[in-house]
This record gives C-alpha cells, structure tokens and sequence, in this order.
C-alpha cells in the first residue's frame, strides 16, 4: 500500500515539467556550492558537476531525457534573453574596444578557423564518421547558433549541442593554466581568446575572474557567434566536408 | 526588473523576426544583441533596472548551458564509439585555439606598441 503510494507520486512527478526544472536548479546549486568549497578550483568546473549530477540520478531514476527536458527547457530558454543581454557588458567596454578593433578582428578569425579545423582534422584522423565531424565544427561557438549550423551543414544539432557544452567546460577549466604558461598576463587578451573558444561557459568563468575578463570573453563570443554564422557553412563547402 | 526582462525578449523576438524575414544564417538572439548595442550606444547607457538584470542573468551564464549539456545521454552509444577521436579533438582544438587566439592578439597589439 505504501509502496504503491510512493509510485503513484513519482508518476505523477515524473511526467510533469516541474521535477525536470526543479532538478536543474538543485544539481546546479550544489555543484555550485561544492565550486565554492574548493575555492573556486576551475576543475571542479560547475557545469560539470551539475551535468554529472543530473545524469546520475537520471540513469538511476530511468528517466528519459526527453521527460528532464519537458522541465529543463524553461532555463535552456533563457539562453535567449542572455545573449541579447550580453549587449551591457560590452557597451561598458566601448571604449577598450576601439582600442583594440584591429588585435581582435584579427585574432578572432584566426582563433575560429584554428579551433574549428584542427578539432576537425584530428577528430578525421582518428576515424570518426562524417556526421560527428560536421557536428564538430561549430562546437565552439554558443549553442543555439551551433546548432543552426550544424542543422544546415548535415551535423547533428544535438550531439552539437553536448560538443559545445564539452568545450565550454574544457576552456573554462584549462584556459587561465594555459594563458600563464604561454605568459599572457593581459586580462583583455585572456577574455578574447576565452570566448573564442569556449563561448558562454568560458564567458561564464571569465566573470569569475575579473570583470574586465568577462566584457571581453562576452565581446569575443558575440563576435564569433556573428562570423562562425555567416563564413563556416561555406567555408566547409569548400573544404568538401559539407554540401 | 519586468520592463527589463521584457526589453531583453522583446529584442530576442526582434532579432528572430528579421533573421526570418532577410533569410539571415545568424541565429535571432545574437542580431538582438547587436541591436540592443546598438540602442545603447545612441541612448548613452542602459537604465539601472535594465544593468541590474542583465547583471542578475549573466551572473548564473553557466547555469542556462545545464539542460543542454544532460543530452549527453542521449547521444551516449556515438559517443561511446568514438569517444576517442571526439576526446582528441575536443581537448587538442580548445588549447590550439585558445593559444593561436592569444598570442596572434598578443603579437598585434606588441606590434602596434613598437608603431
């Protein structure tokens, strides 16, 4: 009788959106606490934990992803408005941005067609299919523009979307390691080459950081965004990769 | 913070309107940033209400990447196939790319120093 109880909740909760949102926002708060406790350890990364979080209980429960999701759109959805929302932080920046116009509008392009061709490359030397390549050369701009992109090349928009998120992570947890190996101390420079690379997560950490990091990471990811968009379709027409 | 958050749909709807109208290959959001900039460069800064709630937004940027990121599970047999050229080329591409991207800005702005 309890038993049945207890099912008879589940059920009830398991097919409505409320327990796929309210999980989101547990999974991200606790990892977000465990970030906190580490002090701020860019390897305990709170995207990361959140995700991991999130899919153990999902395996465990034997939840679809399909049923988190009817719940966990809500905050996918507010991609949206932070994105236009990245307006403010780069008009703070106005004026570092003048400065700067030539270093980024040549560091930018640079840093795109680098990142996208050599994950291509390496992924292709490896041996892996068609359709995970050309979900692969858009990973390293903001989801919903990569995956629009990989929807027009043949790629597959969702396993885009994990590609994305796989490389905002990895960004956001190597980069600042990296940039004081290669001695680039320059908070602008940092900030750049952060939202290149490794879009909102990384914009998402470089906040963290400083404030100036974060306008430039979100300038940057914004930009690429914009220029991914418009030149990597036919730029991957012309490698042959795509139609 | 209502009339903020309505501002900022309010662009993402504008941008996703004119990306369908012209036929644009740039997804809605990122042309309502650009005008939302673009707004507030002709009207001299944003109003407080409007600072604080894209402050409140982008301070929790991360967590808006969560439901995206769980689909992981849904693409688990490919990625278990090619887990190794996907891993490969994810880690070696995010630090290619992140070092060709600082230091080519790096050398420009050295050189426009030296200029």
């Amino acid at each position: 009788m309890e038993h049945e109880h207890v099912f008879r909740i589940w059920v009830y909760l398991s097919t409505s959106p409320l327990l796929g949102l309210t999980l989101t926002l547990v999974a991200y708060l606790g990892a977000y606490r465990i970030y906190e406790r580490g002090g701020g350890n860019p390897l305990l990364n709170p995207v990361a934990l959140a995700i991991a979080l999130l899919i153990g209980f999902l395996s465990l429960t034997a939840t679809p992803y399909e049923t988190y999701f009817e719940g966990a759109k809500f905050v996918h959805f507010l991609l949206g408005p932070a994105t236009v929302a990245l307006a403010i932080p780069l008009y703070r920046q106005l004026g570092k941005l003048r400065s700067l116009l030539l270093p980024i509008g040549v560091a930018l392009p640079v840093g795109l067609v680098v990142a996208s061709f050599s994950a291509v490359a390496i992924a292709r030397a490896l041996g892996a299919s068609r359709e995970t390549l050309l979900s692969l050369a858009p990973k390293s701009v903001t989801a919903p523009v990569a995956m629009g992109i990989a929807e027009k090349v043949g790629g597959l928009p969702s396993l885009t979307a994990v590609l994305v998120v796989s490389t905002g992570i990895l960004g956001a947890v190597l980069g600042t390691g990296l940039f004081g190996l290669l001695r680039v101390t320059d908070e602008s420079i940092r900030g750049v080459s952060m939202g290149v690379n490794a879009h909102g997560i990384g914009t998402a950490r470089a906040f963290q950081v400083s404030p100036q990091m974060g306008a430039f990471s979100g300038l940057a990811m914004a930009l690429s965004a914009l220029v991914t968009a418009l030149f990597l379709p036919p730029l991957l027409g012309l490698s042959g990769l795509a139609p | 913070m209502l009339a903020a958050l309505t501002l900022l749909l309010a662009y993402q709807l504008a941008g996703e309107v004119t990306t369908l109208v012209l036929g644009l290959p740039v997804p809605g959001p990122v042309i309502g940033m650009l005008c939302l900039f673009v707004g507030l460069a002709l009207r001299g800064g944003p109003s407080e209400t409007l600072e604080s709630t894209a402050t409140g937004l982008l301070g929790h940027l991360s967590l808006l990447f969560v439901p995206a990121g769980v689909g992981v599970m849904a693409h688990a047999h490919r990625i278990a196939d090619e887990w190794i050229p996907i891993g490969v080329a994810l880690v070696g591409s995010t630090l290619i790319g992140l070092a060709a991207t600082a230091l080519t800005m790096q050398l420009i702005v050295r050189l426009m120093r030296r200029g």
